[in-house]
C-alpha cells in the first residue's frame, strides 16, 4: 500500500509551514531565520571584506565562506557535541556551491563574505532550512546577486515522491499505521534557482529508481519557486512594514 | 490549354495568397515585438534580486536590474529609480565601494615607517603616505619625518581625509591634504549605513545642517558611512537619534518634515528657514 | 580601544548621560520567551536590548562522577560563535566563552541550584546528566548576565524525558516532571569607567570600561560567586559600592523571570 495520507495529513507536495523574517541579528551587514515546521535556521552575513589567509584571496572576484552548525540542543535526542564534525564540513561545502552561481563578488576581489548558518532546532531539512536562511541573509546584506536559492527537502516514503519530510516520515517504516510496501526512505535535498529552474544542490540518500529521483527533483522544483516567493517578501517586508 | 491557365492562375492565386499570409505573419510580429512593454513595479518601491520588473523589450535595464529573455529582473536589494525607460535600482544595503574623489573618515589600524593603513569602512584597507599628510593634516608646518609617524597620526585615531586613487585591484590612496581635512577628535564615531549618507547630508548639506543648528554639535559626515560628532552631551543623544531616524526612515516621504518636527520638539528649538539655508560651501565640514 | 572614545564616554557620564540615555543602574528591557525549541528538554531565549540569547537545556542518563556516586551532573557552555559578534572566531572555545560558562556554572553549583541527589537513578551507576547551552544570537555586551538569564529560564522550564522499561530515554516523550530545582542563582555585573559605575554595559561600554564585578546572587540574596574582570583595580570603597548596586537591580531581573511564561 502506497503512501497515501501522510502521517500528519498534508498532501504530498504540501511544506510544513514557514515563518522567514529578514534583518534578524542586528550586528551582521545582513541576516534572517527561516522556520520550516520546526525546523529553524539562522543566517548571518558579513562582509564583503578582506580575506586572512592570503593565499585563499580569489584575485578574480570575491568568495563566500558558508559555517554550517548546529546549536548542541537543536537535534532530536542526545546533545550534540559541539566543535567541527565532518557532516557540518560537508553539508557547509554544499550549501557554499548551491549559492556560488547566483551570487556576483566580481567588483570585490581578494575579499569574503562570510554566511554564518546556525540552527536552533533540527526536525528534518535542516540544511534546505540553512541555505534559505542564508539566500534571504545575502540578499538583505546588498550582496549583488542575480536570484534567490530556494531549496527543499524532497523525499521517497513507501514509494511515493513527497516535499520535505520530518522526523518521523525519515523514519517512517517505525511510525507507520499500515503495512509497508518499501522499507526504504529516501532524502532527497534540492537547491534551485528560480528564475531559470537550474538545480544548485543535490543530495540523494536511499535505495530507488532514477525516475524516482528525477520525480522528486521535479517537484521540489515546483515548490522552490513558492518558497522563493516567500523569501522575498521576507527582505521586503523589513522596509514595508513603515509604508502605512 | 485552357486546363493549364486555369492551374497557373490558380497556382497565382495561391502564391498570392501564401504572400498575403506571410506579410500578415510579419505583421503580427511586428506587432508583438512593438507590443507595450509592461512595467511590473512603481517607482519608488523596494525590490529584491530575482524580483521581475517588467516584461517586454521595451524598457531598458540599468544598475542593479539585468534582462532575462524578455524581463528585466532585479540583482540587488535596492529603491526602483525610473528614468524614461531606463530601468535602475538605487542601493540600500552593502558596504561602502571606494570612490576617487570622495571624502570620507578613516581609522588607522596601523603605522609603518612612511606611511599608515587604515580601516575605511569598506571591503578593503586604505593607505595615507606621509607625503599626502597636509599642513592642517596634523597641524605640523613641515613635511613628515621619517619613522616620526605616530607624532601625527597614532593607532586608533580618526582621520577626515579624501580617496586620491582606487587602483584595479582596489587599493586605496588617501590624503589629508586639502581644506578642512584633518584628525578628529573629542568627540564620538558613528557608523551609518553607507547608502544613507546622501540623506543625512541633504541636498547642499540642508539636513545636516538643520541637525548642527537644532543642537549646536559639530558633524562630520563621511562618505563611507562613518560619522563624528562633537557636541555638549545632552544634545548629543538628541543628534545621535536624529541620524538614526533618518536612517531608518529615508526611503519613506516626508522625511525632511519629520526630522525637523523631532529636532525641534526634542531640542525645544525653533528651526526656521533663515538657519536652515545657511549651510556651508563644503558640505562635510563644520 | 581608542582612548578618544573613553574620553568622549566619561564626558557624557559626568553629565549623568549614558549612550542609550539609560539610568545607570538600569537594565534593558527584558524579555523573555518559554520553550521556543520544543525539542530540546528545556529552552528559553532571551532579549536584553539588542543582545539577544537562547539557551536550550539537554537530559542524558550517564555514570555519575566517581567521587559522587549519587548526584547527577551540571554543566553548562557557552558558544560564541562569529554569528552573533564577528569578533568571535571559530575553533576551541576562547577564554571569554570559558569565563562565561565557567562563572554560569559555578553560580549555579555553588548557589544549590538544583538538587542533584535527586537526579540520582542508581547509585554509583546511573544518573542525569542536564546540560546548559548559551547560544548568542546577537552580542551587544553583557553576554554573562542576559546568558546567565537564559540559561536559567530554560532550566525552570526543563521537563524530564520518559525513560522506557529498559532505561533508555525516549527523547520524542515528556513527562510532566520538571528538574528539582531549589534556587535561582542570578549574576548581575557593574562596570566601571572613570568614576561612574554603569549596570548591563552595552558593546560600546564593554570596550572601555577598566573594571568589572559580576556579582552572583540567590533568591534569599545570599551572594554566591563573586568575579572580578578588567584591567584596572578597584578600592574597597569602590566594591562596596558595587555590590550594593548590583544588589538592588537583581530583585528586578527576578520578577521579570517569574513574570514571562
Amino acid at each position: 500500500m502506497t503512501y497515501k495520507n501522510r502521517l500528519d495529513g498534508r498532501k504530498n507536495n504540501e511544506t510544513r509551514q514557514i515563518i522567514a523574517k529578514a534583518g534578524v541579528i542586528k550586528k551582521a551587514d545582513g541576516s534572517a531565520y527561516f522556520k520550516i515546521g520546526k525546523t529553524w535556521a539562522y543566517a548571518a552575513v558579513y562582509g564583503p571584506r578582506e580575506l586572512h589567509p592570503r593565499f585563499m584571496q580569489n584575485p578574480n572576484k570575491g568568495i563566500i565562506r558558508y559555517s554550517y552548525i548546529m546549536m548542541p540542543f537543536s537535534g532530536m535526542g542526545e546533545r550534540i557535541r559541539p566543535g567541527p564534525n565532518r557532516r557540518a564540513k560537508e553539508i557547509s561545502m554544499v550549501s557554499q556551491k548551491a549559492l556560488n552561481s547566483v551570487v556576483n563578488l566580481e567588483d570585490y576581489p581578494n575579499t569574503v563574505v562570510d554566511v554564518v548558518v546556525e540552527l536552533a532546532q533540527a526536525d528534518a531539512g535542516s540544511r534546505c532550512a540553512g541555505i534559505c536562511a542564508a539566500s534571504i541573509a545575502l540578499a538583505d546584506a546588498g550582496i549583488p546577486m542575480k536570484d534567490m536559492v530556494a531549496a527543499v527537502a524532497a523525499g521517497i516514503v513507501d514509494n511515493t515522491v513527497c516535499l520535505d519530510l520530518d522526523y518521523e516520515e525519515e523514519h517512517y517504516p517505525e511510525f507507520a499505521k499500515e503495512k509497508v510496501d518499501s522499507e526504504h526512505v529516501a532524502d532527497i535535498p534540492v537547491a534551485c534557482i528560480p528564475s531559470t529552474g537550474e538545480i544548485t544542490l543535490l543530495q540523494m540518500d536511499g535505495i530507488i529508481d532514477s525516475t524516482q529521483l528525477i520525480d522528486a527533483v521535479k517537484l521540489a522544483k515546483e515548490k522552490c519557486a513558492e518558497i522563493a516567493e516567500i523569501q522575498r517578501q521576507a527582505v521586503r517586508a523589513r522596509y514595508e512594514g513603515d509604508k502605512k | 490549354m485552357k486546363e493549364k491557365i486555369n492551374e497557373m492562375k490558380k497556382e497565382e492565386v495561391q502564391i498570392k495568397e501564401m504572400k498575403k499570409e506571410e506579410v500578415q505573419i510579419k505583421e503580427n510580429k511586428k506587432e508583438e515585438f512593438k507590443s507595450e512593454g509592461k512595467l511590473l513595479v512603481q517607482n519608488k518601491t523596494v525590490v529584491v534580486p530575482g524580483q521581475v520588473l517588467a516584461e517586454g523589450f521595451d524598457f531598458l535595464p540599468s544598475y542593479g536590474t539585468y534582462r532575462k529573455g524578455d524581463k528585466i529582473l532585479a540583482n540587488k536589494l535596492g529603491l526602483i529609480n525610473l528614468e524614461g525607460k531606463v530601468i535602475k535600482t538605487i542601493p540600500m544595503a552593502g558596504r561602502y565601494l571606494p570612490k576617487k574623489y570622495d571624502v570620507i573618515i578613516a581609522k588607522v589600524i596601523d603605522v609603518g615607517m612612511n606611511a599608515w593603513r587604515l580601516n575605511i569602512n569598506s571591503a578593503y584597507n586604505a593607505m595615507l603616505i606621509s607625503k599626502e599628510v597636509g599642513n592642517t593634516g596634523g597641524g605640523y608646518n613641515s613635511y613628515p619625518q621619517k619613522g616620526n609617524l605616530s607624532k601625527i597620526y597614532k593607532l586608533g585615531e580618526y582621520i577626515f581625509c579624501k580617496i586620491t586613487n582606487v587602483s584595479g585591484q582596489n587599493l586605496v590612496d588617501l590624503s589629508t591634504n586639502g581644506p578642512g581635512l584633518r584628525k578628529l577628535y573629542n568627540g564620538r564615531i558613528l557608523y551609518v549605513n553607507t547608502h544613507k549618507v546622501p540623506r543625512i547630508i541633504g541636498k547642499k548639506g540642508s539636513m545636516v545642517n538643520m541637525i548642527k543648528n537644532a543642537t549646536g554639535a559639530k558633524l562630520v559626515v563621511g562618505q563611507n558611512g562613518v560619522v563624528w560628532i562633537q557636541c555638549e552631551p545632552k544634545m548629543e543623544a538628541i543628534a545621535v537619534k536624529a541620524i538614526r531616524k533618518i536612517e531608518a526612515e529615508s526611503h519613506i516621504p516626508g522625511l525632511t518634515g519629520r526630522v525637523k518636527e523631532f529636532l525641534e520638539k526634542e531640542t525645544g528649538n525653533k528651526i526656521t528657514e533663515e538657519t536652515n539655508e545657511h549651510s556651508e560651501e563644503h558640505k562635510q565640514s563644520n | 580601544m581608542n582612548n578618544d572614545s573613553q574620553e568622549n564616554m566619561i564626558r557624557l557620564l559626568s553629565e549623568g548621560l549614558r549612550q542609550d540615555q539609560r539610568a545607570f543602574d538600569k537594565f534593558r528591557d527584558i524579555e523573555i520567551e518559554y520553550g521556543v525549541v520544543e525539542m530540546a528538554e528545556g529552552s528559553a531565549k532571551v532579549k536584553c536590548g539588542n543582545t539577544e540569547v537562547i539557551a536550550g537545556v539537554k537530559l542524558k542518563l550517564d555514570k555519575p562522577y566517581g567521587d559522587t556516586p549519587d548526584q547527577g551532573i551540571l554543566m553548562v557552555n557557552t558558544e560564541l560563535t562569529p554569528m552573533s559578534n564577528p569578533r568571535f572566531e571559530f575553533g576551541p572555545p576562547s577564554i571569554e566563552s570559558i569565563e562565561t560558562s565557567r562563572v554560569v556554572d559555578r553560580g549555579l553549583r555553588e548557589g544549590h541550584a538544583m538538587d542533584v541527589k535527586k537526579l540520582c537513578v542508581e547509585k554509583g551507576e546511573k544518573v542525569w546528566m542536564v546540560n546548559v547551552d548559551i547560544c548568542p544570537v546577537n552580542d551587544d555586551g553583557n553576554l554573562l548576565d542576559i546568558g546567565a538569564i537564559a540559561a536559567i529560564a530554560a532550566l525552570k522550564n526543563t521537563k524530564f524525558p520518559e525513560v522506557d522499561k529498559d532505561g533508555k530515554v525516549n527523547y520524542k516523550k515528556k513527562t510532566k516532571v520538571s528538574l528539582p530545582l531549589l534556587e535561582e542563582p542570578l549574576p548581575v555585573t557593574v562596570i566601571k569607567i572613570g568614576d561612574h559605575f554603569l549596570i548591563d554595559p552595552t558593546e560600546n561600554e564593554t570596550n572601555v570600561l577598566e573594571s568589572r564585578i559580576t556579582f552572583t546572587f540567590r533568591k534569599d540574596g545570599k551572594l554566591c560567586s563573586v568575579q572580578k574582570g578588567g584591567d584596572g583595580s578597584l578600592t574597597v570603597d569602590e566594591i562596596t559600592k558595587m555590590v550594593e548596586l548590583a544588589k538592588k537591580t537583581v530583585e528586578s531581573n527576578r520578577k521579570a523571570l517569574d513574570k514571562a511564561k
